[in-house]
């Protein structure tokens, strides 16, 4: 009798004493859970973008608990998310929409190839090796590595440029990483007159490689009645801010570089 | 006695490589080493594991199955003790080191029925049986080994594993094949260690 007791007394004994101490462990050592930023969590979109700042949507849901962050920098969840979360927080939220634009206007036809790139056919790659395409440096290598990263397919190509639906962006930045030549940039979604270059070449040089590039002659500064126009470095850039969207400097531009950034609410 | 801890310790990874000379712990080898950053967080937390598991196992067969006379039950109650011990170490980790509990966090369920960490206390045991200046220590010593060697192996064959993504492979061999049949290479040139140790220090 005793050599079937004290087998399964001993395995018994032992499975209870583990499982008494797991459970006691489980109690003493409970992490307690932030509900708050569980409940954050699950608003957020679920990118996992960073367009916030933060490390994905669960380091910006912790931070919301916290009270570290506001709510509203969340780009691709736009107001509704921001609205949401700031219910939750019981905090008001105002929140900037963002969309990206591609500053480069010079597809093959305005700004020919000097190029035979024969190499990868990524942004990246051509970077590195020739520089750009065209005569101009600064110009859209069209290769679509933002096109690639853009998770809402909001970024075409066409004739070797890359544009952006501000219809579709979200305002997630990843595009912005991606561009080797810095092209891309988030702006305030708002109806506004934005340069589409970034050539800071003088106006000479600029002219030979590109039909479209800025040559900084600062016509679209006089014709601005807000003065929201400043040329620097052979190159004109608007205020959004100040910018009404009036369209003067569209029909003052000679390069036909500056267009008008039309928003649709999302 | 230094000498002997190294020799076992070297023994442990190169000699009888639990994964590539013994074939425990296979399952992991294959399905987590995709990646050389996973398979490192894998192979810490079965090296910890293995280390705990021996310094709990070993006393209990030795001071209560061995004088009751219940050496058969060793197989069962070395499992239930270590299905607890990982389910502990997860708790504590979660609590105390939360940055180790990230990294590790995943993988600590899978140790729990990793024949590799069952292998290693059950097999110290029996080479104690026929050499009795095998004791605790040396058992201690041999299970870190082990863990060692499983890291070693997991760590070489991530990263063949990595290359042969760019590889162009033939159609049929595409996945688990080749896995299997690389695998199986890293396995005969660790025979090529056979003697090292010996040599070595012997």
């Amino acid at each position: 009798m005793n050599e079937i007791l004290l087998p399964v007394a001993i395995v018994a004994g032992i499975g209870l004493l583990a499982g008494l101490g797991l459970a006691v462990a489980s109690i003493v050592m409970a992490v307690p859970k932030d509900e708050k930023a569980e409940a954050v969590l699950e608003l957020l979109p679920g990118a996992n973008c960073g367009a916030c700042g933060y490390s994905g949507c669960s380091g910006y849901a912790k931070a919301l608990a916290h009270g570290e962050a506001k709510p509203g920098l969340c780009s691709p969840g736009g107001a509704a998310v921001a609205q949401a979360v700031s219910e939750v927080l019981g905090v008001s939220g105002e929140v900037e929409l963002q969309a990206a634009v591609v500053r480069c206007v010079g597809g093959c036809a305005a700004a020919p190839r000097t190029v035979a790139y024969e190499g990868m056919q990524t942004c990246a790659a051509a970077a590195l090796t020739a520089g750009g395409l065209s005569g101009c440096r600064y110009g859209c290598l069209g290769f679509g590595d933002c096109a690639r990263v853009c998770e809402y397919g909001a970024i075409s190509l066409k004739d070797g440029l890359a544009a952006v639906d501000p219809a579709r962006c979200k305002g997630c930045s990843l595009c912005v990483k991606a561009c080797p030549k810095g092209l891309i940039r988030l702006t305030p979604l708002k109806e506004q007159a934005a340069v589409q270059c970034s050539s800071r070449d003088k106006g000479a040089a600029t002219v030979k490689a590109c039909q479209t590039g800025c040559i900084g002659c600062g016509k679209c500064v006089r014709a601005c009645p807000r003065g929201a126009i400043r040329v620097e470095d052979f190159h004109a850039a608007v205020d959004p801010a100040q910018c009404t969207a009036c369209g003067a400097c569209v029909s003052a531009c000679p390069r036909g570089c500056i267009t008008l950034f039309t928003a649709s609410p999302r | 006695m230094m000498v002997n801890l190294v020799s076992i310790f070297l023994a442990a990874i190169l000699t009888e490589n639990y994964v590539l000379n013994q074939f425990l712990g296979i399952c992991p080898f294959l399905g987590v080493s995709k990646k050389v950053d996973t398979a490192l967080g894998m192979s810490v937390a079965v090296t910890f594991v293995m280390v705990l598991a021996t310094a709990v196992t070993w006393p209990l067969y030795t001071y209560l199955l061995v004088p009751n006379g219940l050496e058969y039950l060793e197989t069962i109650l070395f499992i239930l003790v270590i299905a607890a011990l990982v389910q502990f170490v997860e708790t504590v980790l979660k609590k105390y080191i939360p940055a180790l509990y990230n990294a590790l966090g995943v993988y600590l369920p899978l140790i729990t029925t990793n024949c590799a960490v069952l292998g290693v206390t059950m097999l110290v045991i029996e080479r104690g049986q026929s050499d009795p200046s095998f004791g605790y220590m040396e058992s201690l010593v041999n299970a870190f080994g082990a863990g060692i060697g499983f890291l070693v192996a997991m760590l070489l064959f991530a990263g063949i594993r990595e290359r042969l993504e760019r590889c162009d492979i033939p159609k049929s061999l595409r996945g688990l094949p080749i896995t299997l049949v690389s695998a199986s290479l890293v396995a005969v040139s660790f025979l090529g260690f056979q003697g090292l140790v010996d040599g070595l220090l012997g």
